[in-house]
This record gives structure tokens, C-alpha cells and sequence, in this order.
């Protein structure tokens, strides 16, 4: 294994980052391969499996720490959430309200509910939901990594949404609808899923900081997303009632100030960014540097 | 099977005494008297997608429900009742964060959950998708209404991804309720923790849920029971034994 500084995390698979982000040989995984967990339903479909079914998920140490992980495999299905996947998901959650542990911390590479399985994903996202929740409730971080190939797409950008810290890097994207289902649904005129450029600027990691949809923008590295984890573990908002009334005015404020605008250039050149269209190319130190005087970037309740 | 019952019937049958639940551009909010207190409902009327305005209005109704007990000192039950579509499926949407509405939603029901006020979600038409997450499966308790009709995704949308022959699919569909559309499946899947009797008197039943609040999330024990779910609580509990142990 490469030292966590040079490895790519986009181009990681979940074994490879877990492995490294955590402290050095750490890892324990839960319901390894060897078990066999594989999801009864994909055969129907006359589809492989894979004996992880696309989620690794354990305890190990971060800087010291015992933490528990998941990290879902965005190369397998996309990361989708099908049953077996999403119960090793809920299962990690709940084990945190008995283990204590100093946080949860949730390595995202999906395109949401695996339709095959649809209403299990669909139910374990909700039930995935309602345990961090219980976790955050419970004064434990739970702490989103997004900067994998897949995203964090459909329910997916759900969970994400329910952590109480998110990493992402320029690669990562956030999102609900993907732009393909988006066409889809409402024409090329509304999203053409083929202009990587316009889905980077709609819901990419670079568009989300700068919004204050994210808390850390990162360098593509394994190294990038365990500092930025240890930083955001150690100032992660309550679950309670005063956080959840910022986060209502801190989305308020955004639909009221960038409502009418029809691209991210247009809401970042309202932020004061002197040069919107710069953005995208953008080195990870210039970008950062632009996004520490945007105020709207610290807003970061939820 | 009854045609499914109206937004207006369920209210009618919810609150005898009458009611303040108004609908506006297919959000619902309000509250009536209910068991010697008050009901507080919101929710999605007349299959209305869900985007980022409509979550952060539903939130603000939580929240207010939340803040209002606080200061009264009892906790009202609050019931999300949802007929909808998907989320709003739009690049203005996804621009502005839909994700952490959608989210923020569902975090002010589970919040309000954790506080004290019963939560239940009532399906008495169509919902999907992030819509459905963010509303009915972010309650405690989960019921439906004959004639509802949850789904994932359409079974021709399914044949389009999955590149399977509807036909087959359809065939598929009698067999395996882990992916096909309808409330079956979702009672199969443990989602729909129960159906309600639109011939009885609603006030009553959900009296009868709300005395009756699972303590925990039994979603997939109820999933294993009905087999919709066979091994989503075993491989669960096997994490969580494993973490038990060293």
C-alpha cells in the first residue's frame, strides 16, 4: 500500500481507502468476505454478486481513536444500496450506540437504491437515516467522506444530508436526481447529462463547499480526507433543536438569495467571487483560498 | 378494493370536531383537536413533487410543532400524510441543495420523534423515491390506506435500467416483492408497518397506532417476518455482535 498522501481516493477502491485512512493495520472488518454476505436477489436477475456486497464496514483507529467505518464500492453496482449493503450500513450505526465510539465515519460511493432491490435500498436508506440520528443524539460524530467515481447520488445525498460533518473533494458529487435520471425525465434542455462541466458546476464538491453544502473541501488523497476527518470530528453540531432551526434559516436564506439563478457560476459570482468562471479549473490550494472569503461556506449547520 | 380515499375524507374522518389542515400549492399543514389535545399534520397532497421551497415549508411545520411543545409541555402527535410524486426532479433543484432539504426534512421529523411526539406517516396515494424518504419513512410508525401506491421506481423505468424485458419483469414482480412497485411490497418490506380500514373511523385507529409505537426501528424484523426483507435484520444483528465482541 502506497503511503495515504499519493494515494488517489477517486481511484481507490473501499478496501484500499479504508486501509489507508485508518491507523496503520487497525482495521477489523465486520461480516468480512469470507462470510459470504452476499445479496439473495441478485440472481433473479441473472446478475454476479459480490461477497461484500459492495460495503466494507468495521472499527479501527483514526490518529488513536477507535472509530467505526463504512465504505461503500462504487465499483461494484454503482455502490448501490440493496439489501445486504444497506443492513451492514444500519447494522454499523446501531453497533455505535452500544460501542461509543469518538465517531462514524461513512466513505460514500453510490448512486443511491439499487433497483433491483429497490424497496429494501429504499428502506434501508430510511432506516440508515433514522440511526444516525439515534448515533448523533447520542453525542457521536457521524462524518460523510464524498469523492468517489459514484457520487453520492439519490438516497445516497439523503444520508449525507442527515450527517452532522461532509468532506468532499472536486470530485465528489452530491446530489439527489442524477443528471442522467434528470434528463430522463425532463429533456436534454433542462440537463444535458452529457456536459460534464455543467454537472461539476450543479453538484460537484467544489459548487457544494462554496454554498456551505459541505464543511471541508479536500485535495484528492487519502491523507487530504483523514485530516479533514479529524478536524471535522472534533466540531460536529449537536442533533437538537437550535441546529436543526439554523439549518432551516441557513437553507431559507440560500433559496432566497440564489433562487433565481440558472447556473453555479451565477450563485458563486454572487458570492463575490471575482472571476465565477475560474472556478472550475481552479487548483485545490486556489480554490480553498477563494472559499475561506466566502462567507457562506461556514454556514454550516445541519 | 374502495377507491382511495380523499385528502378531505381522511381529514373529516381524523377530526369529527373539525380541523385548520388548509393545502397550498400541494403542501399540506394544519392541526385539529385529537384524544383531549391536538393533531399536528403535514404532508404531501395530490401527487406534488417534492422540491427545495416545499421541504423547507414542511420542516418549518415541524419545527414550529417541535418549539410549540416545548413551551405547552406535552408533546402533540404529529401525522405526515403523503400523497406525492418523486422529489422535483429539476437542475434548479439539485443547484440549490436538495439533498440537504430533503434531508433537513427528515432529520425535524426524526428530531421531533426523539423529543417525545409520536410520528406517524400516513400513504393514501402515490410516493417515491426521495419524497418518500424524506416524509412517511422518516416517522416511527408507517401506515397506508387501501388504494395507495408507494414505489421506488416504475416498473418500465426498472426495464430501462436494468435493460430486462418489462414483460418479464412483470412476470418477476408476482414472485419477488424485494423490487417491484405497490404497497404489498412495502408491507412485505417492513416499510408499511400497517394498513388502516377506510370503512373505520381513522381518529381511532391512529389512537390505536400511537398507543402502540414500536419502541425501536422493527422495520426490518417486520421485513424478515413478512419476507420482503429475509436477511436485512440477521446481517444487521450480525454486525452489531461483532462489534459486541473484542
Amino acid at each position: 500500500m502506497a503511503a495515504a498522501d499519493a494515494v488517489s481516493w477517486y481511484e481507490a477502491s473501499a478496501r484500499q481507502r479504508v486501509a489507508a485512512f485508518l491507523d496503520a493495520d487497525s482495521f477489523e472488518e465486520f461480516v468480512d468476505p469470507t462470510e459470504r454476505a452476499m445479496s439473495p436477489h441478485l440472481p433473479l436477475f441473472e446478475l454476479p454478486r459480490a461477497f461484500d456486497d459492495g460495503i466494507v464496514v468495521g472499527r479501527g483507529r483514526l490518529d488513536g481513536r477507535p472509530v467505526l467505518v463504512a465504505a461503500q464500492e462504487g465499483r461494484f453496482m454503482g455502490g448501490a444500496f440493496g439489501e445486504v449493503h444497506g443492513a451492514k450500513l444500519v447494522g454499523l450505526l446501531r453497533a455505535a450506540l452500544d460501542g461509543k465510539p469518538s465517531a462514524v465515519l461513512i466513505l460514500f460511493d453510490t448512486g443511491g437504491v439499487r433497483l433491483q432491490e429497490a424497496n429494501a435500498g429504499e428502506t434501508a436508506i430510511a432506516e440508515a437515516m433514522r440511526a444516525i440520528a439515534e448515533v448523533r443524539a447520542a453525542g457521536i460524530p457521524v462524518i460523510g467522506l464524498i469523492g468517489g467515481r459514484a457520487g453520492a447520488y439519490g438516497g445516497g445525498g439523503l444520508i449525507a444530508g442527515t450527517c452532522a460533518r461532509l468532506a468532499v473533494s472536486e470530485g465528489g458529487r452530491i446530489s439527489v436526481s442524477g443528471p442522467e435520471v434528470i434528463e430522463t425525465n425532463r429533456g436534454a434542455e433542462e440537463f444535458d447529462s452529457r456536459d460534464r462541466a455543467l454537472v461539476w458546476r450543479t453538484m460537484g464538491g467544489k459548487h457544494r463547499r462554496l454554498t456551505g453544502g459541505a464543511d471541508a473541501y479536500v485535495a484528492d488523497t487519502v491523507a487530504a480526507f483523514r485530516e479533514a476527518a479529524l478536524d471535522l470530528i472534533g466540531r460536529a453540531p449537536a442533533f437538537d433543536r437550535a441546529t436543526l432551526e439554523a439549518e432551516q434559516a441557513r437553507l431559507e436564506a440560500r433559496i432566497a438569495r440564489f433562487g433565481d439563478c440558472r447556473d453555479g457560476a451565477e450563485i458563486w459570482a454572487r458570492l463575490g467571487i471575482n472571476d465565477p468562471d475560474a472556478v472550475p479549473a481552479m487548483t485545490d490550494a486556489a480554490f480553498l483560498e477563494t472559499a475561506a472569503g466566502v462567507p457562506e461556506a461556514s454556514h454550516d449547520a445541519r | 378494493m374502495p377507491g382511495k380515499m380523499t385528502l378531505d375524507q381522511i381529514l373529516a374522518s381524523l377530526f369529527p370536531a373539525g380541523h385548520s389542515v388548509g393545502v397550498t400549492d400541494g403542501l399540506i399543514t394544519g392541526e385539529g383537536p385529537f384524544g383531549g389535545g391536538r393533531l399536528v399534520v403535514v404532508g404531501l397532497d395530490g401527487d406534488t413533487p417534492l422540491g427545495v421551497e416545499g421541504a423547507l415549508v414542511l420542516s418549518r411545520a415541524v419545527l414550529d410543532a417541535i418549539k410549540a411543545g416545548e413551551s405547552a409541555g406535552s408533546r402533540a402527535p404529529i401525522l405526515v400524510a403523503v400523497d406525492s410524486d418523486s422529489q422535483r426532479m429539476s437542475r434548479r433543484d439539485e443547484l440549490l441543495g436538495l439533498y440537504e432539504c430533503l434531508a433537513h426534512l427528515a432529520k425535524t421529523l426524526l428530531l421531533a420523534d426523539r423529543l417525545g411526539h409520536p410520528t406517524v406517516g400516513l400513504i393514501y396515494g402515490h410516493s417515491a423515491a426521495g419524497a418518500f424518504i424524506a416524509t412517511a419513512l422518516a416517522t416511527r410508525v408507517l401506515a397506508a390506506l387501501p388504494g395507495a401506491h408507494p414505489s421506488v421506481m416504475d416498473l418500465p423505468s426498472v426495464a430501462r435500467v436494468t435493460k430486462l424485458p418489462l414483460d418479464r419483469l412483470e412476470a418477476m414482480a408476482t414472485s419477488t416483492p424485494v423490487f417491484a412497485p405497490g404497497l404489498d411490497n412495502m408491507v412485505a418490506t417492513g416499510a408499511v408497518h400497517a394498513v388502516l380500514d377506510p370503512a373505520q373511523p381513522l381518529d381511532g385507529q391512529l389512537s390505536a397506532l400511537i398507543a402502540d409505537l414500536p419502541a425501536g426501528d422493527i422495520r426490518d424484523r417486520l421485513g424478515r417476518a413478512r419476507g420482503g426483507r429475509p436477511v436485512a435484520q440477521a446481517i444487521a444483528e450480525r454486525v452489531v455482535r461483532q462489534a459486541r465482541g473484542g
